[in-house]
């Protein structure tokens, strides 16, 4: 690795301090800037011409009654995309890449709600009551909905020119799971169907493009995660080589993964700004939101589990179908992402997966918080808790069985992951005495016989973060990405003062804040003095192709860019104090805004007066010492691509969690009352607790969500039942449990301020949740499938087996 | 068909020209130019838009900008001297009380409803308040304790 933990020479003031945010300052005077909150002379407003079937070939559009309307400038249409424009670089490999996708429907329509057109007015009611005027005429066809049947006997094909619904399909095989198999006392099968659901941000995704003809210049504000990682894309299909090209975000309204493949959007408001030759805002609507954005993909598992007798779990024997919608636009990515966490915080040394990704008529799947490791880490957790159960053992005891030690770290995975370090026993155990557990378990059985249905759910996962983008080349070889890295730009103005400009394009997460902390820790100056951009802007920020925020990778990336910026400028500083002082460096510190000897305390001098000689007096300078205190870095996470073997380390840390609920079951109505909620976390060294504890509580609320409420449900003709925050249920204040939570704080050797990404929270509460209902689930002999348990679920499997009318 | 009519906000007088259509949210938003006032949805599901009129934490995309006419209205941006509001920024500033800042304006709002009628609510009445107002961000723990800690500000206790 290419830096190791730094031990910082005095008490620290701010790393580890729960400083109030610099964002909230904003935030709470309603001052924070969305893209819906800038207006550009000019602007014109879009709607998008959407498609309400499934799959259906477009015969004829007819779009004379919308052009007539008064308002109404223009209409983008898919001739006018198809003329303008290149297909989107695909991520898949031949023949799924054979797909020619664009950011409109062209000929056919894949899914409900892709568009179709785009109409730009002088006003957003305008441009929608255009887009009701557009006739489209279409011819249905079977609609692809179930992703097995897609491989199997597929009713139609989503894509013609793939030959087949695969979208990919990979193999990866890491120890040897056959020997397993023979070694193994039991083998355990396992089904299991984690659902399509989604983060949904509060601030839907929204573009503001403005584009001049004069200049050939494009300049978009969007709230896109990771614009700089999306060049490739908007240069391919908008024609525009990269300094051409501006994209600019500023607050972004969460993003979860959800707001990374909002790029086709980028494309399509853009091609509408360089048709109408006018600034076009567009701002999803909910509806829009939860029709055709993204939705996190669904996967089907068919595991068998070669254990022992006495729980050790020795392999896992995957066949998988994940279900990634219409288009492959991020996807299938999560054939591959997942490989992070490979044996979950377990020493199985066998695995074999055989994953495909197929085309289905739904909306296209892209990342969702924990993408592809939540997935992966629920099918581990329930096999966990599935093996207890077939074994007649506690499932507390399998998981002490089969962890991961202290002992071992850092642990090397069979596919080549370095896990960092960490306790998940203590972990586990900090869960357990939390919860009385060996108590809780006798009560609980005492219950069941008052007709009394409680559950208890335990659960570890990782939080993979900082990628290594080569796993991508385990999926595509031809992908040109490795490793991660990232970019920061400091500055010591002339005032004295501070200012920062990362690659990170942050949704909440208090960069702003975090990275000050960084800059004042290291300088010594209040934290006042140290401005951090707001946003993200590919101008006038550094950056790399990996640059942005997603992977849990800021703990490690952008604090490893501004912590390596703050030492070179530090560096700098100390060089032309030595100078004007005339000091040695190593007599030389940094103290309360100022350079001081420590031997001559008549010797100092103050940040203010020696940046102002910087910029002002390049004759006091050292002879070999440029003018100016501007400093660029790029930091690099050291991570190579795969073997031939497919063998790599994936990421630069490994957060981890475990979480233990517990709840009711009513078996008349079916609903799971969670009573207890606790959280053990270890993100490594903690930069602010406030921002730790925001993270960790979030992620928290999403499993719960998902476990208890969140579903996109299509029929059986690809028509979404839950397209609204009224059906899809995004759960409120009431609706959650309290948590209660714990930290451990074990750095990461590896990162370099000992900080371990925490953002994602690796989906632990999803399958903690699952886990203790399908425990309350128990004495009915009944277990769920799906990933999530709505009452109507629990109330018609409980209702079955009693042989209940339904 | 446009109308003009008077809208109180933070003690101001706005006089605009609408459609009898238009919603509070886009005439504040879009005509007024107080753009802290969110919207999440449109549709009454979310709550980003709340505002607080006569007293009430109310969709502010839910109500037609002439059915405000007249009412006192207050959004994010506040009006100058406001104590409560000043303790409410100050509780949500100091326990974390947010993190992308989409929903904030709307929390603040409720919570400013809630606070005015009921300046020591316990934990329960704080969550019974928040029904209408979705966070995505923070799992709503430390909007509680933000709601908590600014009806302290307001009591004038010391901090525990």
């Amino acid at each position: 690795m290419s830096e190791t933990v730094v031990s910082l020479e005095r008490e620290k003031r701010f790393i580890g301090s729960p400083l109030k945010t610099k964002e909230a300052l904003r935030h709470v005077r309603g001052m924070g800037k969305f893209v819906d909150d800038i207006k550009l002379p000019g602007m014109l407003h879009a709607a998008i011409a959407r498609s309400q079937l499934a799959h259906a070939k477009i015969k004829r559009i007819d779009f004379s009654k919308a052009r007539a309307l008064p308002g109404v400038v223009d209409i983008l249409t898919p001739e006018d995309v198809v003329r303008m424009s290149d297909p989107l670089p695909q991520m898949t490999v031949p023949p799924a890449s054979n797909v020619r996708d664009y950011p409109v429907a062209v000929g056919k329509v894949r899914y409900v709600g892709e568009p179709i057109a785009v109409v730009a007015a002088e006003t957003r009611a305008i441009a929608e009551d255009a887009v009701e005027l557009i006739e489209v005429e279409y011819e249905p066809l079977p609609a692809v909905v179930d992703a097995e049947k897609a491989l199997t006997d597929p009713p139609a094909l989503v894509h013609e020119e793939v030959g087949s619904n695969i979208m990919a399909h990979v193999q990866y095989s890491y120890g040897n799971i056959d020997k397993a198999m023979k070694e193994a006392d039991r083998i355990i099968k396992v089904r299991l169907h984690f659902h399509r659901f989604s983060s949904t941000p509060l601030e839907p995704n929204a573009v503001l493009a403005s584009y001049d003809r004069s200049e050939n210049m494009l300049t978009v504000w969007c709230n896109n995660q990771e614009p700089s990682f999306m060049l490739p894309q908007f240069n391919s299909a908008l024609r525009l080589p990269y300094n051409r090209m501006r994209f600019i975000t500023q607050d972004i309204g969460g993003g979860f993964g959800c707001k990374i493949t909002n790029y086709v959007y980028v494309i399509l408001i853009s091609l509408a700004s360089m048709k109408v030759g006018r600034p076009v805002k567009w701002v999803e609507t909910r509806t829009e939101h939860m029709l055709a954005s993204s939705h996190g993909a669904e996967r089907i598992f068919n595991v068998e589990v070669p254990v022992k007798n006495d729980g050790t779990v020795l392999g896992l024997k995957i066949l998988s179908i994940d279900d990634d919608g219409a288009f492959a636009r991020h996807e299938p990515a999560g054939l591959t992402v997942w490989a992070q966490v490979v044996p979950g915080a377990y020493r199985i040394k066998h695995v074999y997966s055989d994953m495909y990704a197929v085309f289905t008529n739904k909306c296209p799947a892209g990342p969702n918080r924990g993408f592809a490791r939540a997935p992966h880490s629920f099918m581990i957790e329930r096999v966990m808790d599935i093996v207890a159960r077939e074994l007649n053992l506690d499932p507390a005891y399998v998981r002490m069985k089969n962890y991961i030690t202290r002992e071992e770290m850092p642990y090397t995975t069979p596919n080549g992951c370095v896990y960092d370090d960490g306790d998940y026993p203590k972990s586990l155990s900090i869960v357990l005495d939390a919860l009385n557990y060996t108590e809780l378990r006798k009560k609980q059985r005492e219950l069941w016989k008052e007709g009394r249905y409680i559950g208890i759910g335990i659960a570890t996962t990782l939080d993979s973060g900082a990628p290594n983008f080569g796993q991508v080349k385990m999926l595509n070889p031809r992908l040109p990405l490795v490793g991660n890295a990232e970019a920061c730009m400091l500055q010591l103005t002339p005032d004295g003062r501070f200012v920062v400009r990362l690659g990170t394009v942050p949704q909440g997460q208090s960069h702003e804040t975090v990275t000050s902390q960084i800059i004042a820790e290291i300088f010594d100056v209040p934290v006042e003095l140290v401005d951090v951009a707001t946003g993200f802007d590919t101008m006038t920020h550094p950056y790399t192709m990996h640059s942005g925020t997603y992977g849990s990778r800021y703990a490690a990336m952008g604090v490893g860019a501004a912590y390596g910026a703050a030492q070179k400028l530090r560096a700098k500083v100390l060089r032309i104090a030595s100078h004007i002082l005339n000091e040695d460096q190593s007599f030389l510190a940094l103290s309360n805004g100022s350079v001081v000897s420590t031997r001559d305390s008549s010797k100092s001098i103050s940040l203010k007066r020696l940046s102002r000689i910087a910029y002002g007096m390049p004759s006091m300078l050292p002879r070999d010492t440029e003018p100016g205190l501007i400093v660029v870095n790029f930091y690099y996470n050291g991570l190579v691509e795969p073997d031939e073997r497919k063998i790599a380390n994936l990421a630069l840390t490994y957060s981890y969690q475990t979480h233990g609920v517990v709840g009711e079951l009513d078996p008349e109505t079916g609903k799971f009352k969670i009573t207890k909620y606790v959280i053990v976390d270890d993100a490594g060294r903690i930069i602010n607790p406030l921002v730790v504890d925001g993270q960790v509580h979030g992620a928290a609320a999403h499993g719960i969500a998902a476990a208890l409420f969140e579903e996109f449900r299509y029929d059986e003709n690809g028509q979404l039942l839950s397209s609204t925050f009224v059906d899809y249920l995004s759960p409120h204040s009431v609706d959650l449990p309290d948590l209660e939570v714990h930290h451990l704080e074990i750095p990461s050797p590896f990162s370099p301020l000992g900080a371990k990404g925490v953002g994602e929270g690796g989906g632990t509460a999803h399958v903690a949740v699952i886990n203790a209902i399908n425990d309350a689930l128990s004495p009915f002999g009944v277990m769920l499938e799906k990933s999530i348990a709505t009452p109507e679920e629990i109330f018609r499997l409980v209702a079955k087996k009693s042989g209940l009318p339904l | 068909m446009g109308i003009k009519i008077i809208l109180n906000i933070n003690s101001k007088r706005y006089s605009v020209d609408i459609e009898p259509w238009e919603t509070l949210n886009h005439v504040i938003r879009e005509k007024i130019g107080l753009t802290g006032t969110k919207k999440g949805c449109e549709t009454g599901g979310c709550g980003s838009c709340t505002v607080v009129v006569d007293g009430k934490a109310v969709y502010s995309c839910m109500m037609l900008a002439f059915q405000a006419s007249g009412k006192d209205i207050l959004t994010v941006e506040g009006r100058d001297n406001d104590v409560l509001l000043a303790a409410i920024r100050k509780g949500f500033m100091e326990m974390g009380g947010l993190q992308c800042g989409y929903c904030t304006p709307g929390f603040i709002m409720s919570a400013y409803a809630l606070l005015s009628m009921n300046p020591k609510p316990s934990r329960e009445e704080i969550k019974e308040a928040f029904v209408g107002n979705l966070c995505r961000c923070t799992g709503y723990v430390k909007i509680f304790e933000s709601v908590e800690r600014a009806s302290q500000i307001i009591s004038g206790d010391k901090r525990e």
